[in-house]
């Protein structure tokens, strides 16, 4: 005998690789916002800065050679007329021009402006070392970019625990009302199949394409960025996996009374839009006042995405994440009590 | 079948009462319908065929009055009955991303009981289509797919809300073909219909219903016959005699498609 949990989720995968569409937005969107993101935040080499020197007085050649000798500087040269041109718009940050005594030079440039302040400190460096000037001490430096620490490594879990979150909430909200608005969920109901089950074949297809989605996600970012992964890979999952779980109660609830995909939209957007703001998704929620902290770290997605980061860029374990999931767990538990009592089956 | 579940009717609803905010939807109905007939609710658009059989199939809550379906109650054999039924709503729409044989698959795993596909697709004439997607399925197979998932629980009592509605004539005579097969297996047919022929070729009783009402009752030809021909007003000259259009004309005054 076929039972009826197993074809209730194969019509859950059936239904959702049949839709481009979905497959599209679960799996390939994430990862164009990553790359995209990603590149547009990318680590670059120091800036250079660009300094200009009006060329019109005596001695300017020496001042411009010694500028060249270093590489952080960009030089210039200007006549008089061009030079103001060139920092009113911003060209250069900062001008030199010689000055009106023999050996003198002055400096012109905005004070409230942070590379035209370290402009004023490069250029006098390179300026007076070419002209004889010795440090009195050595200095050597060395770089370091550390991977953990740049906006991609901040990005990508926060992708991820928006992606669970979106695939569980939309994943379920519309089939669900889709299926309620065709009154195919009033043709189940004259039919003796179990309405738990019903329910827990979206959470049972929910669990396999949460493996395919953390893994092309992760895997991308690991692979493309160089993303760290210092925790343990199954701990990943099982955080992820009580997100996804977690948030299909909230889709269960979305989906619990609307009629129509019209109205089931709305409601997603309600309910995800502020997540999307403020639970640490693209920017770190710590840019919000001190004030409404506790109320961002009670929203769902805030305890994901902080369980998430702190599994993949600190290596912690479960324990240690332990009051997130428990919000999460809580979120979980009640929405979907609440669906359950609010559930419109016809 | 045993002989007392021959006995027993297949349907009794007495005194069955629904109302909507602002519309009686069935106002004090009385049916019997025995084992093995097949049984039309005939009536216009909105004189409460849906909602009456609708609470039959367990689907709707009734205000008041009983219904027995199989001998068994709702309030008390839900899990039983619904391995007994087959029903057809009239606007369900199934998944359109699924093959016939998968939408099969689906509702027969639904059933302890059940038939097998592939007969139950020959039953229903879409073997051609056992693999194509639903959505590329005409009208007429679509309803004969919807049917067939009525049939695959190895249904008792099979009920139809308006099964030929929209359909061409064409289609509508292989469905008229496929229900009287059913029929002949000794098993039971609840429909709803507004269409008179319908009625005449496949029911053995009929109940015309208007405004929640049964207005009459019998086979087919005990209620054209009950009727007085000759102050019809012929709307074209006819070879046949009365229909069960006239019937309806002369009970209430009005044609069927009167909405």
């Amino acid at each position: 005998m076929k039972s009826s949990m197993v074809q209730l989720t194969l019509v859950r995968f059936r239904e959702f690789i049949r839709e481009p569409e979905a497959v599209f937005w679960t799996f390939i969107f994430p990862i164009l916002l990553a790359a995209g993101l990603g590149i547009a935040f990318r680590q670059r080499g120091p800036d250079k800065v660009q300094v200009g020197v009006v060329t019109s007085a005596r001695g300017s050649g020496a001042v411009v050679q010694s500028l060249k000798k270093d590489s952080s500087l960009v030089v210039t040269t200007y006549d008089d007329s061009a030079a103001a041109l060139g920092l009113r718009t911003g060209k250069v940050a900062l001008l030199v021009v010689p000055g009106s005594a023999k050996d003198s030079l002055r400096y012109v440039y905005d004070r409230g402006r942070s590379d035209a302040v370290s402009a004023r400190v490069l250029v006098d460096r390179a300026v007076q070392s070419g002209a004889g000037r010795v440090d009195p001490v050595r200095v050597s430096d060395s770089y370091v970019t550390e991977p953990g620490s740049r906006y991609i490594d901040f990005l990508i879990p926060g992708l991820l625990g928006m992606n669970l979150m979106g695939s569980s909430i939309w994943g379920l909200g519309f089939a669900i009302v889709t299926a309620r608005s065709k009154k195919l969920l009033k043709r189940f109901m004259a039919t003796p199949m179990s309405r738990v089950q019903y329910l827990l074949s979206f959470l049972c297809s929910r669990l396999v394409f949460l493996v395919l989605e953390v893994g092309t996600l992760l895997g991308f970012g690991h692979w493309a960025f160089g993303v760290p992964l210092r925790g343990s890979i199954p701990t990943l999952f099982l955080i992820a996996l009580v997100g996804a779980i977690s948030f299909g109660g909230l889709g269960l609830l979305t989906a619990s009374r609307a009629r129509t995909t019209e109205a089931v939209s709305g409601i997603m957007n309600f309910i995800m839009l502020p997540m999307w703001i403020f639970s640490g998704v693209f920017f770190s929620s710590s840019n919000f006042p001190n004030r409404v902290q506790p109320f961002i770290k009670l929203l769902p997605l805030t305890a994901l995405n902080d369980a998430l980061r702190a599994n993949m860029l600190e290596g912690a374990s479960f324990a240690t994440v332990g009051p997130q999931i428990l919000v999460i767990v809580v979120w979980g538990i009640v929405t979907f009590f609440a669906a359950l009592k609010l559930f419109r089956w016809r | 079948m045993t002989p007392a579940e021959l006995l027993t009717p297949a349907l009794r609803v007495q005194g069955l009462r629904k109302a909507y905010s602002d519309v009686v939807a069935v106002d004090g109905l009385d049916l019997q319908v025995d084992a093995g007939e097949c049984f039309g609710l005939l009536g216009p658009n909105g004189a409460g065929k849906t909602t009456t059989i609708e609470i039959c199939e367990g689907l709707l809550p009734a205000d008041s009055g009983d219904v027995e379906v199989l001998g068994r109650r709702w309030e008390t054999d839900e899990k039983e009955l619904r391995e007994l039924l087959g029903i057809q709503l009239q606007d369900t729409q199934l998944s359109e991303k699924l093959t016939v044989d998968e939408t099969l698959t689906l509702f027969q795993s639904f059933y302890r009981d059940a038939r097998d596909i592939g007969e139950v697709i020959d039953q229903v004439e879409l073997g051609e289509k056992r693999h194509s997607r639903v959505g590329g399925l005409s009208g007429g197979q679509k309803q004969r797919l919807a049917i067939a998932c009525a049939l695959v629980g190895n249904p008792q009592l099979l009920f139809l809300d308006e099964p030929t509605t929209g359909l061409d004539p064409v289609s509508r005579r292989q469905l008229w073909e496929l229900i009287a097969k059913f029929q002949a297996e000794g098993k039971t047919i609840v429909l709803t219909t507004h269409y008179m022929e319908e009625a005449e070729r496949l029911c053995d009783r009929v109940a015309i219903v208007d405004h929640g009402k049964m207005i009459a009752m019998g086979t087919p030809h005990e209620l054209i016959d009950s009727i007085d021909v000759s102050h019809l007003p012929p709307p074209e000259p006819r070879k046949t005699s009365a229909t069960l259009e006239d019937v309806f004309v002369s009970l209430t005054g009005r044609g069927l498609h009167d909405e």
